[in-house]
């Protein structure tokens, strides 16, 4: 069928700020759907709020509106706009629910606006769990039983009719809290009874548990003429009961025979056909190990995680060929652009292993709890390609950078084999790790399978990479021979891992096996396992095989790393850097190679770079890379700390880097250098010292003078940042056994003062400066966590020019060029500086979306060898303020993570963040923080009780906002006149301030529990003195470019 | 042991052989790219005298499972593999997958870089090969093509066979059958009678077939133009449906041509656009030999399907009589099973000739 001719112009959703379940995955899905749209010449509108993204890039949307994920917003934007079609399937849960939310209201009909691609009926009956259903029971679709109960009797009968053992699963808890499986009567009665009292509204979801099923799931895609195909389907190695965006999930499924495959491939068919989906949807199945028995666990009528991970791991395109679809192709019309000579209508056969590993953030929320369930916990995730199961795995591992060198889990050794064995029974984020431990203690795959019911194909995998870790550990480089050494690195042993185990110098390895041959190939991803030529330069490494790379011998390449899986302090914002330097190094006529390992991505789509490299991003992967592409660089600043952190070791492996040395970068980030180089260019900087151990950190401390900021060096996000108001409080955390303290440790005072930010571009002797941030809470606070504002709304002109000052004396005394961030302090009237990182920061992408200056394109072009008059023509310094203001501001998943202290501090927590426009900081602040709907804040929506616990020195600064709430009619608590408790359970109590004093978390219990009863959390006075003052401003719609153009109109003026 | 497959163009591939040293083997190098089904695979008829190449590198996986194999015997000469699994990982695992192709004395090459083999294949086509353990020994004249071997006598059964009770009689001409093609007919409600594959007209006439099948089998159809007067006469007598060499067959009963493809069509995902519908579905397809679409020019057949990627003709159908054909495999196993209801086809047919007859 050909394109439907009236769709002209498309809005398309997107999803938002990153938050724990939705990440990443929807820019890469949004950015394909845009330039699909784009492409058919289609004229792209599009809704997001999440400026770290890609899809909000003018190359990509023809407008775009930083607006709130609300109906109000989306009904402004069809009013203004009048699209003809509406793309909601590419925004995840939010974009969905948003359609939903606007079919309902009527409002597309009202404006004529066409849903593309699958038809809202097929959403309802998709998400409604009572629609779906019934209709899997007309198609006789196995779904698991399940009812809702209100009390304990019910549960027990409806066990009675399908049998032990039950699932209970409390409605509206925090990450399943009250939950769990019952075996018999007496436990489920006892679980019942906790999960109805757990449910703020009394309810429970019992279910006939299939916890040990195979958890598989299929891609499928259909188009409107009824063609239906899988695209790939995927074996969770983790079976049910983990969720999927928590398991490792391999693809394609290993241990399922043909008729297994087909049964489900087939009633994937027969559902998506009888859902009637235009587009992509996934399809989750149960499947006993022992029967044929399957079950219908879930269907998501839209692009996913999972496609995402479907499209990297076969290189099918799923969310572009969805978006033509939903113009009205069929899939037998379009190419499949991999091979751009067959057709999207075929199912991509693999011929290597794809391994997904999940990235979980305990490594920052160590209170948090560990595990693993129903509720997703990972920020994000990596994705690892092999031709066998070995080195697919170890290559998934080194991506994750979790500071583990090889397969061992720091500690596990020393764990009894009884609480390792617990540990299995009760999932965690360790599981696999504390399975290899007990691999190494000679359990056997069967007793293992029998503790974690997984599926012995994947156990006996696992036992290969202990006996190859046995193999190693037992012989030394002096006795090893050449085959033993192919064989090590054929099972995905690192170079890091194998020199430390046989003691000798990883470059020495190196070299010998370069001598010897013992390289990488690199083949080809092409969707059909070789059937036909492939033209798409997506590679992956691999020991065995021949290799299929061409080298470009018309243009010099440039090898860009990227930064990795999501996680705290590392978001989307540094795959935004490099997709933007990806383009800007084709620019520049250099062939742009781009290596990461993050499957959710734009970076790893094929079609940004010229060629992409899915791999692990350690100096011996780069290495390899580079080596053999023989780029004539690499480019380290756009991938966040990931790349940055590789500086030294693709130096001494004599690899020409850009901008910035080693040493440069370590007198940066190393502070006792640093703060030299402050005193040498004579910028004031916070003082701080160096603690070698806990005695000489009290004494360094006590020099100082209290508060100070204990912080280890080279971390991102604030690992480890703690703030100490007394010396009591320091020496009582530096005693405690479990303190966590690794020495050396950087003290530095801590100055409660209004915390600035600004990038800087430099050549090394100009500087260019987007904008200064001001943040809304006091240092202390993560910057990343914090709400900041451009342009600041409350700083003299003569600090400015004292920021671009010091900006400028550091450039030009600094060996550096390309982007660098400089957080400062204005304390008592002195600007401090706090930190610079000599790299892309998370506040690059919002400048670039806030006032148009692509900082990326220009600081490669710098790096790349450009003069500052070709890049910057006559512009220096401080760029001209806009007349509007641009907020971001974080966003948090607390609740998805029970036991996290909402508290802000100097850790960073937020996993997104969000910009919103103004004519006044109000209005673009009251954006900022109605975000979406669902997410309102409650005192926005209506009045009622708020209850506060304000430390003593904080009080002075609450009281006035505490003076207007009550003017605004709500109705104040504190600990003196209303039970906390009894509060917590008032459906009118709306906002919970909880301000500990300086470096306290105190409180935090309360915290903890107005998080379960899901209310509203503000910790920080000046965050509240924002949402507050906020509450009643109007706002008026506007696409990024008309604020654009009301700057424009305002300087002509 | 170490072991090797030699191409005859002299490209050697070295990899590990399970078990004992053995006798060089001789056979058509052809490549299967579904990631599973290597037990049907294994046993599917029309693979005599061919070396299988699995382009997915873990084989063997779940095992080898009871009633899915296709025949009685194995008939490739050898597999070749990325990786054969050391056990059956699947509940209905009888055996492994290697200690099972010891059993039949198939030579299984493990550890050989599949991909840069299948790729030779790709640019230079099938062609013949050779299992050894030294490749500097090998005789080529110890091999013949398959283009020139007679296979189906090899495979075709000797003996009649009857399977089902159901009311529509269906004589299946078994050219080298699957058997879930027999499974297929007798779930929708069929008797079959399996018959060999030179069963002369009168013979198939005293059964008093509804209708007529004619099954996929190995390789040249050309092998068999002796037999095309009375295969034509059959077919223009009962209602017809055929599978792959039947359908070859068909094309050239009526006055058309077949040729090798390059290498063939052999997995889980080729496409095939049904014209009338404009539907696609994804199709199991094992065959190198295929029908030429000019060559159908002035016949009364009609291409009723094609495949998306090269455009080869996949189905055909008479202009008045019921006979249709179809080069895939509506029977699967292994493979998607899109195309089930094509074995309805041939019920319908019969059903509208008994109205015919009835009317007449």
């Amino acid at each position: 069928m050909p394109k439907k001719t009236s769709l002209r112009k498309i809005l398309v959703l997107g999803s938002g700020p990153i938050v724990i379940g939705q990440a990443a995955e929807f820019d890469y899905a949004g950015t394909q759907a845009c330039l699909a749209l784009r492409e058919e010449g289609c004229e792209v509108v599009l809704i997001n709020n999440n400026p770290a993204t890609v899809m909000t890039d003018d190359t990509c949307a023809d407008k775009v509106y930083f607006e709130p994920l609300t109906l109000a917003s989306l009904q402004s934007v069809l009013e203004k706009e009048r699209p003809d079609g509406l793309l909601a399937t590419m925004g995840g849960q939010t974009g969905l629910n948003l359609a939903l939310a606007a079919h309902e209201s009527g409002i597309l009909e009202r404006f004529g606006t066409e849903l593309l691609g699958t038809p809202m009926s097929s959403i309802q009956q998709g998400e409604d769990r009572e629609a779906f259903r019934s209709l899997m029971q007309a198609l006789h679709e196995p779904v698991p039983e399940s009812t809702i109960v209100t009390t304990s009797a019910e549960a027990v009968t409806f066990a009675a009719e399908v049998g032990y053992p039950i699932i209970v699963r409390p409605a509206y808890t925090l990450g399943g809290g009250g939950g769990g499986i019952a075996k018999d009567e007496a436990e489920l009665e006892t679980i019942v009874t906790g999960g109805l009292e757990a449910s703020p509204i009394e309810q429970c979801l019992v279910e006939k548990s299939i916890a040990g099923f195979k958890e598989i799931e299929y891609e499928v895609m259909r188009d409107a003429n009824d063609t239906c195909i899988t695209v790939c389907n995927m074996e969770n190695i983790d079976p049910v009961g983990i969720h999927t965006g928590d398991s490792i999930v391999v693809a394609p499924s290993q241990t399922l025979s043909d008729d297994d495959y087909q049964r489900l491939r087939s009633a994937s068919t027969k559902v998506i056909r009888a859902l009637g989906i235009v587009g992509g949807c996934n399809i989750q199945f149960a499947l006993d190990p022992y029967s044929d028995q399957y079950y219908l666990i879930e269907v998501n009528p839209r692009v996913s995680r999972s496609s995402a991970l479907a499209s990297k791991a076969t290189g099918y395109p799923i969310a572009r060929l969805a978006a033509k679809v939903g113009l009205g192709y069929g899939l037998h019309e379009l190419k499949n652009p991999v091979t751009a000579h067959t057709y999207a209508s075929f199912e991509p056969a693999l011929d290597y292993a794809i391994v997904k590993f999940p990235r979980w953030p305990f490594d920052k929320f160590m209170d948090a709890d560990r595990t693993l369930g129903t509720q997703m916990k990972a920020t994000g995730e990596v994705m690892a390609i092999e031709r066998n199961m070995q080195a697919a795995l170890q290559k998934a591992v080194r991506s994750l950078e979790i500071n583990l060198d090889g397969l061992k889990w720091p500690g596990v050794d020393e764990m009894a084999a009884a609480d390792l064995e617990a540990a299995l029974t009760n999932a965690d984020d360790r599981r696999f790790f504390y399975i290899l431990e007990l691999m190494r203690r000679e359990y056997t795959s069967e007793h293992l399978a029998v503790i974690t019911s997984i599926d012995r194909f994947f156990l006996d995998h696992f036992q290969r990479l202990i006996a190859g870790e046995k193999r190693a550990e037992a012989t030394s480089f002096a006795e090893l021979e050449r085959e033993q050494l192919a064989t090590f690195k054929k099972d995905g042993f690192s170079d890091h891992w194998l020199s430390t185990c046989w003691g000798m110098e990883e470059a020495e390895l190196r070299d010998y096996r370069f001598r010897e041959g013992i390289i990488p190939a690199y083949h080809i991803v092409d969707t059909c396992a070789g059937e036909f030529e492939a033209e798409t330069p997506y590679y992956y490494s691999t020991y065995s095989g021949r290799d299929e790379v061409s080298v470009n011998d018309h243009k010099p390449g440039i090898l860009l790393v990227g930064s990795g899986p999501i996680r705290i302090g590392q978001g989307i914002e540094f795959d935004y850097c490099s997709v933007n330097g990806a383009q800007a190094v084709k620019e520049l006529g250099y062939e742009a190679i781009m290596m990461n390992n993050n499957p959710e991505t734009v970076s790893t789509d094929y079609e940004t770079a010229d060629k992409l490299y899915f791999e692990p991003l350690t100096a011996e992967d780069v290495i390899h890379v580079a080596e053999r592409e023989q780029v004539e660089g690499v480019l380290l600043q756009l991938g966040g700390q990931t790349s940055i952190a590789l500086t030294e070791a693709l130096e001494d492996a004599g690899l020409k880097l850009y901008g910035a040395s080693f040493d440069v970068i370590d007198q940066l980030e190393d502070r006792g250098r640093f703060y030299n180089f402050m005193q040498k260019a004579h910028i004031p900087h916070i003082p701080g010292q160096t603690g070698v151990d806990a005695e000489d950190t009290m004494a360094k401390a006590r020099d100082i003078g209290y508060p100070v900021l204990l912080r280890p060096s080279y971390v991102i996000g604030g690992q480890g940042m703690s703030i100490f108001t007394s010396e009591q409080a320091l020496q009582a955390y530096v005693e405690a056994e479990d303190n966590r303290i690794a020495y050396p440790i950087l003290i530095d005072a801590y100055f409660a003062g209004k915390e600035l930010e600004v990038d800087v571009i430099t050549d090394g002797s100009n500087v260019y400066i987007p904008g200064i941030f001001e943040h809304i809470e006091k240092a202390g606070v993560h910057s990343g966590d914090s709400i900041a504002i451009t342009p600041p709304y409350d700083l003299s002109d003569t600090h400015k020019r004292q920021i671009v000052t010091y900006a400028e004396k550091m450039a030009r005394q600094l060996d550096f060029v390309g982007p660098f961030n400089i957080q400062f302090v204005l304390s008592e009237g002195t600007l401090y500086v706090i930190e610079i990182n000599p790299r892309a920061s998370r506040t690059v992408p919002i400048f670039a979306k806030a006032s148009g200056n692509n900082l990326i394109e220009q600081a490669v072009q710098l790096l790349l060898g450009y003069d500052w008059v070709q890049v910057f023509g006559d512009k220096r310094g401080l760029a001209p303020e806009t007349s509007y203001y641009a907020v971001k501001a974080p966003v948090f998943s607390t609740e998805k993570l029970p036991g996290l202290d909402p508290l802000l501090g100097a850790e960073m927590t937020s996993t997104g963040e969000l910009l919103s426009f103004g004519e006044t900081k109000e209005e673009a602040m009251k954006q900022a923080f109605a975000w979406k709907d669902g997410q309102m804040p409650a005192i926005y929506e209506k009045t009622g009780s708020i209850f506060y616990h304000i430390a003593g020195g904080q009080q002075a600064a609450c009281e006035p906002v505490l003076k207007a709430l009550e003017d605004m009619g709500f109705t104040l608590y504190n600990t003196e006149t209303y039970a906390f408790d009894d509060w917590l359970e008032e459906e009118n109590g709306l906002l919970y301030i909880s301000i500990p004093s300086a470096g306290s978390r105190e409180f935090a219990s309360e915290r903890l529990a107005a998080e379960r009863s899901r209310k509203m959390i503000v910790t920080d006075p000046k965050t509240l003195h924002e949402l507050v003052e906020a509450r009643s401003n109007k706002h008026e719609v506007r696409a990024a470019e008309t604020w654009k153009q009301l700057d424009l109109a305002d300087e002509k003026v | 042991m170490k072991g090797y497959i030699v191409l005859e163009n002299g490209d050697i591939f070295s990899g590990q052989f399970i078990g004992e040293e053995r006798t060089d083997v001789f056979g058509e190098a052809v490549f299967f790219t579904g990631m599973t089904g290597y037990q049907e695979v294994a046993t599917d008829p029309s693979y005599r005298g061919q070396i299988v190449i699995f382009t997915y590198p873990f084989i063997g996986n779940y095992g080898v499972h009871p009633g899915k194999d296709q025949s009685e015997e194995w008939h490739p000469r050898a597999l070749v593999m990325g990786e054969c699994a050391s056990d059956g990982y699947h509940y209905q695992s009888e055996e492994t997958l290697a200690s099972h192709a010891e059993k039949v004395g198939v030579p299984i090459l493990t550890d050989v870089d599949t991909r840069a083999l299948v790729k030779t294949i790709r640019k230079s086509g099938a062609m013949g090969a050779v299992m050894t353990t030294d490749p500097d020994t090998v005789v080529w004249n110890h091999y013949t093509s398959i283009e020139e071997k007679p296979l189906v006598n090899e495979v075709s059964t000797s003996e009649t066979e009857t399977h089902g009770s159901g009311d529509t009689h269906i004589v299946l001409v078994d050219f080298g059958h699957k058997k879930a093609m027999v499974d297929a007919l007798c779930a929708h409600g069929a008797k079959v009678t399996v018959v060999p594959f030179d069963t002369d007209l009168k013979t198939i006439q005293a059964f008093a077939p509804d209708g007529l099948l004619l099954t996929n089998g190995p390789g040249n159809p050309k092998q068999l133009e002796e037999q095309l007067p009375e295969i034509k006469a059959a077919i223009m007598q009962y209602p017809t449906f055929a599978i792959c060499l039947g359908h070859q067959l068909i094309a050239l009963a009526f006055g058309g041509d077949t040729s090798k493809l390059k290498f063939g069509h052999r997995g889980a995902n080729q496409p095939v656009l049904e014209k009338a519908s404009g539907r696609v579905d994804m199709t199991a397809q094992n065959h190198s030999y295929v029908v030429d679409k000019a060559s159908l020019e002035g016949t009364d057949l009609v291409v009723t399907h094609v495949n998306v990627n090269d455009d080869s003709v996949e189905g055909l159908a008479h202009k008045r009589l019921p006979i249709k054909s179809v080069q895939y495999h509506p029977e699967a196993n292994p493979g998607p099973e899109d195309s089930q209801h094509l074995f309805l086809t041939i019920f319908q047919m019969i059903a509208e000739e008994k109205e015919v007859t009835i009317h007449a």
